[in-house]
């Protein structure tokens, strides 16, 4: 097992030929079990034609219906992101993984709006996907450094994320799945969701939970480990040195009315039981200590 | 993005939000004829600042004749404003806002803001106004009243009128109370608002409902559709530094440290930032230089550092996926070379090609430092810049 997607995931790539779309796409493609996996592109304009063998559909539906893929990916340009989303939600997809940065808030209030009772997850935006190693990537991680393992990775940032597996790689620890549900405030799967997913997944020994500052999704993830979690859960905030009201290069992260420092996100965490450190050199190490 | 008052009241009053009248002003002699303009007996004169608690700070003031409206003009254009959101360096007036006097009967707070956990805008609103929101929320957290809004509906009257009575506002001003938060929400979804705050909404003596205040933050992800907010923008009011380096996409923040840090993605520049002051040093500044870190990028990352004379020293941090190790470290050795690089560099650099990439930094003959990991190159490069060994604090 592992969690969200496999090696049977079936992707659909929405904005398959922008330069983005098409760049990730062959380097999904190429990984792992890639060519079985990435089975349809969309384009309303470029229906019929195919993107280097990958069929282009015009609509999600259309796609969805013809390949029996149950899951798409997210390149558009951020105006046109939520719509996007949107019409993976109303083709009734499993899961909708939205990379694109920059898409405004009202946007995705409106389409996390619309998303209420349905039955499609989504992760994202502004984040770099999901991976179960040596299996299939969807999104932009680096697929190399990743090797199959029982470690589960949740991360609102990115090469954050790819320095915490690569820390795992050192300590010969492999992965069942990193989420990085990206650094939007108003976005998908939370640290919580995804830490459900890992607590009841067989196959994830340990979960590593890397946040930043603003909001209070880890405080929220935190309380939820420490009434359910039956595996061990360490942690670290990026942020610490971040001043308030200043947005730190992800939408999300900034200190807004002195909330959602990383300096509190860290006490609630080790309140809860959670391992955490204040060095991110030391990520993996503190995880095969818990072990 | 921020604008000031006088521009924020301007949006808000196209949207059916009450304020009093006022003429944005560049100069005394400006000041003088929108007094006389505005006519009546009392005017305040407001420095037009991105921050707030300009009140304490000696940047508002009640004027009481024309003359007064003169001496206060005077002194405020100018000033160094120094409060508590400006930093003891204090921001130089450069605009005023003149508006007429306010028979001021009660000062309320109504605020909107986009709340993550309900992924809706939420209507804030206290009978504490004048008052910071977040020294109420400490002190007083059953007076602040929270509505999260339906946004497939909007705001409904039996909200507004509801948080309007817990507020306060009196029987014979709800009807107006209603219009002003309509306003104010249908402003704050048009453009795009992440943050606005009335502080203080005032009632009047005849029982009008006004915005004596008005802070408006906008989602910068969303400005593409709004040309006539982008026009508001001020450079005066930001950091010069941030605003070179966003011409070259780059995200850049001033702090107060003497380690220059450039690193590629935003939560690893954070972390490599507490990595630094972990090990007894601050950092000068947050620099994300995103996913292409091209020789350009990284050049005009260093030149912007280096504009700052505190810097010290500079720790590069790259985690290479996609892009390999070995084009950053070009990119890392031109960029040395070309700014004449004298203050001590450490490169971490971890991933795709990274023995290339060492090699190359090792191969160019610069006095660069090479590091294992983020603590060995934090530890390196407070050893460097202080003299001595970095430790954890």
């Amino acid at each position: 097992m592992s969690i969200l997607i496999d090696k049977n995931t079936r992707v659909i790539t929405q904005g398959i030929t922008g330069k983005t779309g098409a760049f990730h796409t062959r380097l999904c493609r190429d990984y792992a079990n890639g060519k079985a996996c990435f089975v349809a592109g969309v384009n309303p304009s470029k229906a019929g034609e195919n993107f280097e063998g990958i069929p282009i559909f015009g609509t999600v539906r259309e796609a969805k219906q013809q390949t029996g893929a149950t899951v798409s990916v997210i390149y558009v340009p951020p105006p046109f992101a939520a719509s996007a989303i949107d019409e993976a939600v109303d083709a009734e997809l499993d899961l909708v993984i939205c990379i694109t940065e920059g898409v405004p808030v009202r946007d995705m209030i409106a389409t996390r709006n619309r998303m209420r009772g349905k039955k499609t997850l989504l992760v994202g935006p502004n984040c770099p996907g999901v991976i179960t190693p040596d299996e299939i990537k969807i999104g932009i991680m680096p697929g190399h450094i990743h090797k199959k393992g029982r470690i589960g990775v949740v991360s609102r940032s990115g090469t954050l994320t790819y320095e915490a597996v690569g820390q795992l790689m050192d300590l010969g620890l492999g992965q069942s799945t990193c989420v990085g549900i990206g650094g939007d405030p108003v976005n998908g799967l939370k640290h919580v969701d995804v830490m459900r997913m890992f607590n009841d997944d067989p196959e994830t020994d340990a979960v590593i939970m890397v946040g930043e500052i603003g909001g209070d999704d880890e405080e929220t993830c935190a309380r939820w480990v420490k009434a359910y979690m039956k595996k061990p859960v360490v942690g670290f905030i990026a942020g610490v040195t971040a001043p308030p009201g200043k947005r730190m290069g992800h939408a999300g992260a900034i200190i807004s009315g002195g909330k959602g420092t990383a300096t509190e996100k860290l006490a609630v965490m080790e309140e809860c039981g959670i391992k955490v450190t204040r060095n991110p050199a030391e990520m993996a190490a503190l995880l095969k200590s818990v072990l | 993005m921020n604008v000031h008052e006088y521009q924020g009241k301007e949006i808000l009053r196209k949207f059916g939000v009450a304020t009093p009248r006022g003429v944005p002003c560049f100069s005394v002699a400006e000041a003088d004829s929108a007094a006389r303009q505005l006519g009546g007996k009392v005017w305040v004169v407001k420095a037009q600042i991105h921050a707030g608690g300009r009140g304490k700070g000696g940047g508002v003031k009640v004027a009481k004749s024309l003359q007064e409206v003169h001496d206060f003009a005077s002194k405020i254009l100018g000033m160094t404003l120094i409060t508590h959101q400006t930093g003891p360096e204090g921001r130089v007036v450069r605009r005023l806002l003149v508006e007429e006097g306010a028979d001021i009967r009660k000062e309320l707070y109504v605020g909107m803001v986009v709340d993550r956990g309900t992924q809706r805008v939420t209507l804030m609103a206290s009978s504490e106004g004048g008052m910071e929101i977040e020294e109420v929320a400490a002190k007083h957290p059953e007076k602040i009243h929270k509505v999260a809004i339906d946004p497939s509906i909007g705001l409904t009257d039996a909200q507004a009128d509801d948080v309007a009575r817990k507020i306060g506002v009196p029987e014979a001003s709800i009807a107006q109370a209603r219009k002003f938060m309509h306003g104010l929400y249908g402003a704050f979804v048009e453009c795009d608002a992440s943050l606005a705050e009335i502080n203080p909404l005032i009632i009047t003596g005849t029982g009008d409902v006004l915005a004596l205040d008005a802070k408006l933050n906008f989602d910068s992800n969303a400005l593409f559709r709004h040309p006539e907010i982008v026009a508001m923008r001020d450079l005066d009011e930001e950091d010069p530094a941030e605003v070179e380096a966003s011409k070259y996409d780059l995200s850049y923040i001033s702090l107060g440290g003497n380690i220059g840090c450039l690193v590629n993605g935003a939560g690893l520049a954070m972390a490599t930032m507490d990595t630094i002051k972990l090990f007894g040093a601050e950092p000068a500044n947050f620099l994300d230089v995103g996913g292409g870190a091209t020789t350009q990028k990284v050049t005009e990352a260093f030149k912007l550092m280096l504009k700052n004379p505190a810097v010290k020293g500079i720790l590069v941090n790259i985690f290479g996926g996609i892009m390999r190790c070995d084009t950053i470290a070009e990119g890392v050795i031109a960029a040395a070379k070309e700014v004449k690089l004298s203050v001590p560099l450490v490169v971490r650099m971890r991933g795709t090609n990274e023995e290339l990439g060492r090699k190359a930094l090792k191969d160019s003959g610069l006095p660069i430092i090479s590091a294992d990991n983020m603590a060995d190159a934090a530890k390196k490069i407070v050893a460097a810049v202080s003299g001595k060994q970095g430790r954890p604090s």
